[in-house]
């Protein structure tokens, strides 16, 4: 099914330390997003969130008044709302509802709701045979991860480094970004910042911020009517993987068959993408994001992200906002590459806007590597 | 039997299908699954095999030897039962499961990926023991 459908409108919640309530957020970045699309609450027919609680589509859907014809509670951590992308193309395409919005919020720092041990359900095969040990979920995969990955391509913990120094450099120019006034960061800063778990310091970890966001998802031909030039959705693809930190090989990540599946859905590939905004959770996250995408092969990525095609001014601009390390990570941060990359399409993204990008690629990672998806966004054609 | 005591502060719950492994664990003995239909080796145990979906499987013990696929020093504990730092690492088993478990007494020179590695235990406050690993020394 070829699913002609474009995001409309775009926005985020209030960022950084809010000290407003998960639903509040969700409203804000629901109402910016709609009031964005030059759309109305009335219009809104289809809702795909997560995070908010048992029934977390349920809940926002009776917070905002409304009984959606259809609904998403997927829960795959930060990939999740990449993956709703590819869900509410689908449930237009069939005529299931016509004007979706994707929404997450979290006050995950205002609260203290977050715990370096994760939340494992002592009913599951990891409480019997991981949590015994005491791993940091998910820190302690992602620095296995990391520790394999240095060692078979004779790299280090600078190289790991390069990618929080890149992501400051942007943040720079993002007024929205937590660490906007913070200066620039250096390798040196990274390596010198506390060992969490190695070779992962703190400075390679994702901020623990509030925020949130909101995209609303229509057909491509309704689009054309509305406030923006429409966003379209060009192609997407997911993969599951895994949820114990035992039982895949911890590379190559699932990375690869989902954007294998959304380049090939699209007709395009790596070499069409003008701006990339990738789940940067801990840099090495971000090291493996783009050798399995595609955009550079295996144990190249670091060399790529310390080359100029990555930063302002270069062709190949990654992670503009500052992303989860410089500009805001609420838990879920999927649904931020989505309002990112919306932006950067629209020439709406200010200081930090690319020239004239033609198609920009959201990758979303949650969990432990678990999940995986690609979403491929494009100007209206 | 080793005189080390994990700091656990939540027990494992064993269940229909666990349970003959953790009781094994008490007289220092790592089980693995073992499918009867297709002979594959899986861990954590389950009620049918990854690979041919068989619900027949049978308990072998492991040799207790394998390599380092990878390794992380925690240096922040997830709860103040851990006292830090120690190692959580990934060891492939020589019969081919990989399974998450500790490194004890490894200096930093022989902490590598890669490394050969032998079985060892701690135990647990309930009486089970928890599988450990420690580097295979070279002699
Ligand atoms: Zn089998």
């Amino acid at each position: 099914m070829t699913a002609l459908t474009a995001i409309v409108g775009a926005a985020e919640s209030d960022l950084g330390v809010t000290n407003a309530s998960i639903l509040t957020l969700q409203s804000q970045a629901i109402t910016r997003a709609l009031a964005d699309a030059g759309l109305k609450i009335s219009d809104v027919d289809g809702l795909a969130t997560s995070g908010v609680s048992r029934f977390s589509a349920t809940q926002v859907a009776d917070y905002l008044g409304i009984q959606p014809s259809w609904c998403d509670s997927t829960f795959a951590g930060g990939s999740a709302y990449e993956m709703y992308v590819a869900r509410a193309s689908q449930a237009i395409a069939a005529g299931q509802a016509s004007t979706i919005v994707i929404s997450f919020a979290s006050n995950q720092r205002s609260a203290r709701s977050r715990s370096l041990g994760g939340v494992v359900e002592s009913h599951t095969p990891e409480a019997q045979f991981e949590s015994p040990y005491g791993p940091l979920y998910p820190l302690s995969y992602y620095a296995m991860a990391a520790q394999r990955y240095l060692h078979d391509y004779s790299l280090t913990r600078a190289d790991l480094a390069q990618v929080a120094v890149l992501a400051r450099e942007w943040a720079l120019l993002n007024p929205k970004a937590y660490r906007h006034d913070a200066g620039p960061l250096t390798i040196d800063e990274v390596l010198a910042a506390p060992m969490i778990s190695s070779p992962l310091t703190s400075a390679d970890c994702c901020l623990v911020t509030d925020g949130g966001g909101a995209v609303v998802v229509t057909s491509l031909e309704r689009a054309r009517d509305l406030a923006k030039a429409p966003v379209q959705i060009l192609g997407y693809g997911e993969s599951t993987t895994n949820t114990s930190m035992s039982q895949v090989p911890l590379l190559p990540t699932g990375a690869a068959a989902s954007g294998k599946a959304a380049f090939a859905r699209a007709g395009l590939t790596p070499a069409d993408v003008d701006v990339i905004a990738l789940y940067d959770s801990f840099t090495i996250t971000v090291l493996l994001s783009l050798e399995a995408l595609g955009f550079c092969g295996p144990g190249e990525a670091a060399a790529l992200v310390a080359s100029d095609r990555v930063r302002p001014g270069g062709d190949l601009p990654l992670n503009t906002s500052g992303g989860g390390l410089a500009y805001c990570h609420p838990g879920q941060y999927g649904v931020l590459l989505l309002v990112e990359a919306v932006r950067q399409l629209r020439g709406e993204a200010g200081a930090r806007q690319v020239p004239n990008p033609k198609v920009a690629l959201a990758h979303g990672t949650g969990g432990i590597l678990s999940t995986h998806a690609t979403v491929l966004l494009g100007v209206d054609r | 039997m080793t005189d080390r005591v994990a700091p656990l502060s939540v027990h494992p719950i064993p269940d229909e299908i666990t349970g003959p492994w953790w009781e094994a664990t008490r007289e220092s003995c790592l089980l693995l699954q073992r499918c009867v239909g297709c002979s594959h080796v899986q861990h954590y145990p389950r009620a049918m095999c990854t690979k041919c979906a068989g619900t027949d499987l049978e308990w072998i013990e492991a040799q207790g030897i394998g390599t380092i696929d990878s390794f992380t020093i925690v240096q922040r504990p997830p709860s103040p039962a851990f006292e830090v730092p120690y190692v959580i690492a990934r060891v492939c088993l020589a019969e081919g499961p990989t399974m998450l478990t500790k490194i004890i007494d490894a200096t930093d020179e022989e902490l590598v990926c890669d490394a050969t590695v032998s079985l060892d235990w701690e135990m647990l406050s309930d009486g089970h023991q928890l599988p450990i690993f420690r580097i295979t020394n070279p002699q």
